[in-house]
């Protein structure tokens, strides 16, 4: 059935589709009204759950790995200087091998204090062996939060669903709500196979000797790369009951663009008008939109910009001193594999909830094709939609 | 011995120290819990030595997530026990002084204010003893540890025990009380009256370290029964607000036959004595314990 | 041994396999004749090294486990028990 919400409520709605029994959750801007629906929901009794009004996000995350480990199903939600909290945490969910799912509304991080879009809080922590799956409008939201589910009870890896702060999480589209019976046939009940438990006492969260450690990391890692298997399962399946798929990566004209532009998140949207704008006078440029960045899908990557000769990389987010993560990434997946790689670029863009404009996708192919016709890329990281004027009024 | 468990859900195997009065806690909580608990434990002494992969001395089952969190974990712990229906299952939280009274505290007093159906149990050897002694919150006045050394400046701890019975208790807790391992009847009672109450109990477990309090292991027991016969640790419940004390010393000794048995308080001067003395004084005053 | 994923250990007290008694330099030796079987030492041992006492039997000591600690001699209240250098039993 069709509705016109927020990335926030089908947030919600998927959490409350996939019959989770503990919610443990904490406010913050732009996530607030997902934790609002699901108190509402409890409430009224339209979802049969503990509500456990946390009073931290660290408490947050640290009930749900309780409640995972206890078996059942779980759920929270994040965002920026929250997720920041919750960091340590996530770190011994993925090593504990818990199925959980977190839903992300990517906002800036302090400081200076931002509450506004960017993708610098998930990407901060890309290394701590959580799947992240960035969702480029509120429909791929909920259906990414149930296929989340799936992949992480299966897998035994934890998800989080990441989505833009403000542009997806308070603006409303109409969003295909699935019913609560074809969502049942999808999502199995919970399983975890350690569940704690008198009758058959184990110990979860046992310190890794040196003799150990290795290993488990080594097996945390291998599990973490061959999910990527789970997910393309999990979405055709997901696809041949609901009717809508997604992927790892989204190719939008790029097989045969000499300029490609990549990004993740909603600013796809954006990128695909002014690619149809490009294409309509005949120019040669295309899109790839990153759905999955963890695992990082390098070889669909790399075949999906087999023809491109530049590849400008648009991102929300920065490791700082260096350059974006997509970017190193990206640069990173095209080595060893035997023949030239095209050029890239990387477009710091969109921090702190600056708008990123057609005007400033265009300029990314301006210097795009620039750099394509001199055959070099003279600096490889760039910003977008910098305020030089700021900049000059330095003390 | 009858009125204890001869059942061992703790084996035998771990790292502790000889003569750990920490790990007898263990031993006995568990006696009084029975097989139906799970164990949300903090990092630390107890969680170190019992869990080195691939051996474990739980006999019930036990999780480990971080070092400040125990509460929070068992809070989710509960939630999930509450929606499997599993009524006849505690969940429980097990933390020492860090844990519990620093940065366990906001988890814990989340917990409580909540009001889970969880106990939470603290065992307080009175420093951050598995990082090398540590002063914490709960190290008592003038306490040496290798953060509160014996310099020419400072000597020794410089404020006071953080009351967290107290602060549990304005919390409402329903049931708190204090216990010491060298009183194993009265802690194994108190841990079975505070896991039946539905709602959240608290216990903080007097529990010596060895090497922390510079003991001879064999007087371990004998140090944590001094603590009580000086008045230095008082064994009280607070039930629903109401104070009952449930042990008094018959004669209470002077405070320095506490002392002088451990060498972290092997630095005080008689004066320094004195002033403990007038500190526990007025503790016991405050108790009623005289 | 099987290996679980989050290196969970799936065998409750698998510590039994590791053998502390080597950590000991003293011993704890029962006398039997004075021996009460109270069992107040087998309340305190942190390490659960001293097994239930039957009526009538002394307190047996498991060295595979005993660390040495002195407790049990300490707190018997018959003085039963006494601490022998490891080097000369």
């Amino acid at each position: 059935m069709k509705e016109v919400i927020s990335a926030n409520e089908a947030a919600a709605i998927a959490a409350k589709l996939a019959r989770v029994k503990v919610i443990s959750a904490y406010p913050i801007t732009p996530q607030t009204a997902i934790v609002e629906k699901l108190s509402e929901f409890v409430a009224d009794g339209e979802l049969d759950a503990e509500f456990i009004k946390v009073e931290s996000e660290h408490s947050a995350l640290s009930a749900c790995v309780g409640a995972a480990a206890a078996g059942v199903r779980t759920f929270t939600a994040a965002s920026s200087q929250g997720l920041m909290l919750m960091s340590e945490i996530l770190f011994v969910a993925s090593g504990l091998r818990l199925p959980l799912v977190m839903a992300n509304a990517n906002r800036s991080l302090s400081a200076p204090l931002s509450i506004w879009c960017d993708q610098q809080d998930s990407f901060a922590v890309r290394d701590s062996g959580w799947l992240q799956i960035y969702c480029e409008n509120s429909q791929e939201v909920l259906d990414s939060i149930l296929q989340a589910y799936r992949i992480s009870e299966q897998a035994l890896l934890p998800v989080m669903v990441c989505f833009d702060g403000y542009i997806l999480t308070h603006t409303a589209e109409p969003v295909d709500v699935p019913d609560q019976k074809e969502v049942d046939e999808f999502l199995p009940p919970y399983k975890y196979p350690y569940s704690l438990d008198p009758e058959k006492p184990l110990t979860i969260g046992a310190v890794g000797v040196p003799e150990y450690y290795e290993e488990f990391r080594y097996m945390l890692h291998e599990a973490v790369a061959a999910s990527r298997e789970k997910l393309v399962e999990v979405d055709e399946e997901f696809g041949r009951r609901f009717g809508r798929r997604f992927g790892l990566i989204e190719r939008y004209f790029s097989d045969d663009a000499d300029i490609v532009l990549v990004t993740a998140g909603s600013l796809s949207g954006t990128i695909k008008d002014v690619v149809d704008d490009y294409r309509a006078k005949g120019e040669s440029v295309g899109h790839l939109r990153i759905r999955v960045f963890r695992p990082f899908p390098s070889d669909d990557i790399v075949d999906a910009l087999k023809n491109a000769k530049v590849v400008a990389v648009l991102e929300k987010d920065i490791s700082l001193g260096y350059g974006g993560a997509i970017f190193t990434d990206l640069a990173a997946a095209f080595a060893n594999r035997g023949r030239k790689p095209p050029l890239m670029i990387n477009f710091i863009c969109g921090l702190g909830g600056r708008d990123v404009s057609p005007m400033d996708i265009r300029e990314a192919v301006r210097q795009s094709a620039s750099a394509l016709q001199a055959g070099e890329v003279k600096r490889n990281v760039r910003w977008l939609g910098l305020r030089e004027k700021i900049l000059g009024l330095r003390a | 011995m009858k009125k204890i468990s001869e059942v061992e859900l703790f084996a035998s195997g771990h790292r502790a120290c000889a003569g750990c009065g920490c790990v007898l806690a263990m031993r006995h909580i568990l006696k009084a819990l029975g097989k139906d608990v799970i164990i949300s434990q903090a990092t630390g002494c107890m969680e170190v030595v019992s869990t080195l992969y691939p051996e474990t001395s739980w006999r019930v089952p036990w999780i480990h997530v971080a070092f400040e969190n125990a509460a929070a974990v068992a809070s989710g712990v509960e939630a999930a026990l509450k929606k499997l229906g599993k009524k006849w299952i505690k969940s429980v939280a097990i933390a020492g002084d860090g844990g519990t009274a620093d940065i366990g505290l906001q988890a814990l007093s989340g917990m409580v204010e909540r009001g889970h159906n969880c106990l939470f149990i603290c065992y307080d050897n009175e420093a951050y003893m598995n990082t090398g002694i540590q002063r914490s919150g709960l190290t008592p006045f003038g306490t040496w540890t290798t953060t509160t050394p014996i310099g020419r400046e400072r000597r020794g701890e410089d404020r006071p025990k953080k009351d967290i019975p107290a602060i549990i208790a304005a919390h409402g807790a329903p049931y708190v009380a204090t216990a010491s391992v060298a009183y194993p009847f009265d802690l194994v009672e108190k841990v079975k009256k505070a896991a039946a109450i539905e709602g959240p109990t608290y216990i903080q477990i007097h529990a010596a370290c060895t090497p922390g309090w510079r003991i001879d292991t064999a007087k371990s027991i004998e140090v944590m029964r001094m603590a009580v016969l000086t008045g230095a640790w008082i064994l009280y419940e607070i039930e629903n607000g109401k104070l009952k004390v449930t042990f008094k010393p018959p004669k209470r000794r002077p405070v320095a036959d506490y002392l002088k048995m451990q060498g972290r308080f092997r630095h005080l001067t008689d004066e320094e004595i004195a002033g403990i003395q007038k500190m526990v004084d007025e503790q016991c005053k405050r108790f009623g314990i005289d | 041994m099987k290996i679980a994923e989050g290196a969970v250990i799936l065998e409750p007290g698998s510590s039994i396999r590791y053998e502390t008694g080597n950590w000991r330099t003293f011993r704890p030796v029962v006398d039997p004749k004075k021996c009460t079987s109270c069992g107040i030492c087998w309340l305190y041992c942190p390490d659960i090294a001293i097994g239930v006492i039957q009526k009538g039997k002394p307190a047996e000591i498991d060295y595979r486990y005993c660390k040495g600690c002195g407790i049990c001699a300490n707190e018997c209240p018959v003085k039963a028990i006494t601490m022998v250098s490891e080097e000369r039993s």
